[in-house]
């Protein structure tokens, strides 16, 4: 199989991100048991790096985030213990978790770290490549919420990180806002002022994460991003077993199995997953208005405490450009719109 | 020697960056018991020099020396770098100066002006923590002297432009010192700090959400709002810009301690514009608590004069 646009293409690396971008699906409440099944089938499915973290990266447990229910060392503890071939990755973001967790991580056997950065503040992760190039480990920079800055810009940025030891440069598209030819350009722009690798990241807010991937791949990327059912963040990522059978129909499988994926999304994790995250009202407003996947829940959450419309949330945390993280905003924008409703429904019972 | 004549302490500044522009200019706007005899830096071609010199205020490249020289320089503000610092607290100390430290260097007691200044005005050097230190520890304190507090975790978010190359490089250490600073000076039994940088043009000014989880699911929460707000008042008095957006919010929530009182308060720090921009609250905060301290400290020294070369203190 494959045809002629393919044939100059070689297969990307998939990193399966279940048990981290899942994470912010699952309220971070994975448990060891949950770990150990995800990680084992994924493991014999041929998936070579697989992600486990909080959902907002190492130390993330937080009442901005929300605290994990079981520590995440132990989460990553069991996944190296289960691996046989596969990789265990950790996510790193400066400013949330620090060296003093990545050493811990890498004490409990990860061989992999994604340092992930606002996708125009890649200055602050030069300690954090720093440590982990020190260490041994292989280092992938993650450039998030990719859709707020053109392609050159981009490219400058992983420049950056290319300088501080990275060993692949991912465009992330934190808010499943990006469209194919925007995802495209954006890989393009890396591979051309990049001598390292290049991987993308998808989120599927406009049902776009298997046609995004698919156009990174044909830009040239090197690495992309899965996750079992799509679980993760808003309306979830690119899902694994998908883009497994859609390489392999392209000719650029590189190693999956096929079935077996089909099996592990449909077998281990649809049983626990709370809710299969798709392309509804409020996650298609992510993507439409632009703003970080993970207020999904937040919003939902608040906007139901104080009689406020998810939707109106995002837009405005849109319109205020919020980045990754700021999860804060939430109930600040939230308490704001309530009061401006409650002064319209006053002033409308005054006439 | 303080001039107790005119009833004022000399001091100086060390560092001719932006922050120490900011401060000269908020230090020549309310001088109150201080008199600003020298901005020293090591650039020639400093704007900061330039600018005092302009205002008629001395200027020096010559570094920490000219300090040294003169012993009426009580005290001295530095606004260099952490590096810097470790060597010029050595010799501002063996000179028998007090060193009120802006940078990371941490080489006397943290202090939060209306929280524990009182304590540490025998020490020969102090520090000011970090900008999200200075915003958030009084609010945490002013819940930690009402109710126990087990835990607390702020998140500062910053205008990228305000973030210098300092923060950027020493992005963990921030991290640690605010952590340490809401733990010892907040009075809560653990805390986290996390810091957001958000380059949204026109810039942001600085925000930060402070939450705090009590030891209990129920509290006092009327006198936990009233000291909350006593202590706004009283931050105001030297951060004009400094407000909180909305009263504190109570919710309570299951926590991997089991079921606890939140309080949450969502904190703004517009600068005043003295010589940074006014979205830079978060530098603005710096200069503001150092003039604070150093106002303090002036009033102490004119009340109880120390001898010169005290290096033994």
């Amino acid at each position: 199989m494959g045809d002629a646009m393919t044939r100059s293409l070689k297969p990307p690396r998939l990193s399966d991100t279940t048990l981290r971008d899942g994470s912010h699906a699952m309220r971070h409440q994975f448990t060891r048991e949950q770990v150990r099944a995800v990680v084992g089938a994924l493991d014999q499915a041929g998936v070579p790096v697989i992600e486990v973290t909080h959902g907002d990266g190492l130390a993330g447990s937080s009442i901005q985030y929300g605290f994990s229910r079981t520590d995440e060392m132990e989460l990553i503890e069991e996944a190296c213990q289960t691996a046989t071939q596969a990789r265990i990755a950790a996510l790193l973001l400066p400013g949330i978790g620090t060296r003093q967790e990545l050493k811990e991580a890498i004490k409990r056997g990860i061989q992999v770290v994604r340092i992930a950065t606002q996708c125009t503040e890649a200055d602050i992760s030069q300690q954090h490549f720093g440590m982990a190039k020190e260490m041994g480990l292989e280092a992938v920079g993650f450039l998030m919420m990719a859709h707020m800055r053109p392609p050159e810009f981009l490219a400058q940025q992983a420049l950056l990180m290319e300088q501080y030891g990275a060993d692949c440069v991912y465009v992330v598209d934190s808010a499943g806002a990006l469209l194919p030819h925007e995802a495209a350009a954006r890989v393009s722009a890396l591979k051309r002022a990049l001598k390292i690798q290049v991987g993308f990241h998808a989120h599927n807010n406009l049902g776009l994460g298997i046609g995004n991937t698919l156009a990174a791949v044909e830009a040239g990327a090197d690495q992309i991003d899965g996750s079992l059912r799509g679980f993760g963040a808003g309306a979830g990522n690119a899902a694994t077993e998908l883009l497994a059978a859609s390489l392999d129909k392209l000719g650029l499988n590189p190693g999956l199995d096929v079935f077996g994926l089909l099996n592990a999304a449909e077998f281990v994790v649809a049983p626990f997953m709370p809710f299969q995250p798709i392309p509804d009202r409020d996650s298609i407003a992510i993507g439409y208005a632009g703003v970080y996947s993970t207020f999904l829940l937040h919003a939902k959450r608040l906007g139901a405490k104080y009689g406020v419309d998810p939707l109106d949330i995002m837009v405005e945390l849109g319109r205020r450009k919020t980045v990754a993280g700021q999860e804060d905003w939430i109930l600040d924008v939230t308490l704001e719109l309530a009061q401006q409703k409650a002064s319209a429904a006053k002033a409308q019972a005054l006439t | 020697m303080s001039s107790p004549a005119n009833n004022k302490v000399k001091v100086a500044i060390l560092g001719s960056g932006n922050i120490g522009t900011d401060l000269m200019f908020k230090i020549l706007r309310e001088p109150g018991h201080m008199e600003l005899a020298l901005l020293a830096g090591i650039e020639p071609q400093s704007e900061g020099l330039a600018r005092a010199r302009a205002l008629g205020i001395n200027a020096s490249h010559d570094g920490i020396q000219p300090i040294l020289d003169d012993p009426a320089i009580r005290i001295v503000f530095d606004a260099t770098s952490a590096h810097a610092h470790v060597r010029h607290a050595k010799l501002l100390r063996e000179a028998g100066r007090i060193a009120i430290d802006l940078t990371p260097a941490a080489r006397g007691p943290y202090v939060i002006p209306p929280v524990n200044l009182g304590a540490h005005l025998l020490e020969p050097n102090v520090n000011l923590i970090t900008c999200g230190g200075q915003a958030t520890i009084p609010l945490v304190h002013a819940v930690s002297r009402v109710a126990t507090v087990d835990y607390a975790e702020m998140v500062s978010t910053i205008a990228s432009l305000s973030a210098g190359p300092g923060t950027r490089q020493n992005i963990d250490e921030f991290t640690f010192t605010t952590a340490r600073g809401l733990e010892v000076i907040g009075g809560a039994k653990s805390g986290k700090a996390i810091i957001i940088l958000n380059p949204a043009d026109p810039p942001i000014l600085m925000r930060n959400t402070i939450y705090v989880m009590l030891a209990a699911e129920e509290a006092d929460q009327a006198a936990i709002a009233a000291s909350v707000e006593a202590m706004v008042t009283t931050v105001q008095a030297y951060v004009p810009g400094y407000r909180l957006r909305n009263r504190p919010v109570f919710e309570t929530r299951e926590t991997p301690a089991g079921r606890r009182l939140l309080v949450v308060m969502l904190l703004e720090v517009a600068g005043a514009g003295d010589y940074l921009p006014r979205y830079a609250g978060n530098l603005d905060i710096m200069t503001a608590s150092a003039r604070q301290v150093g106002e303090v400290f002036a009033q102490h020294l004119l009340k109880h004069p120390l001898p010169l070369n005290g290096g033994d203190r």
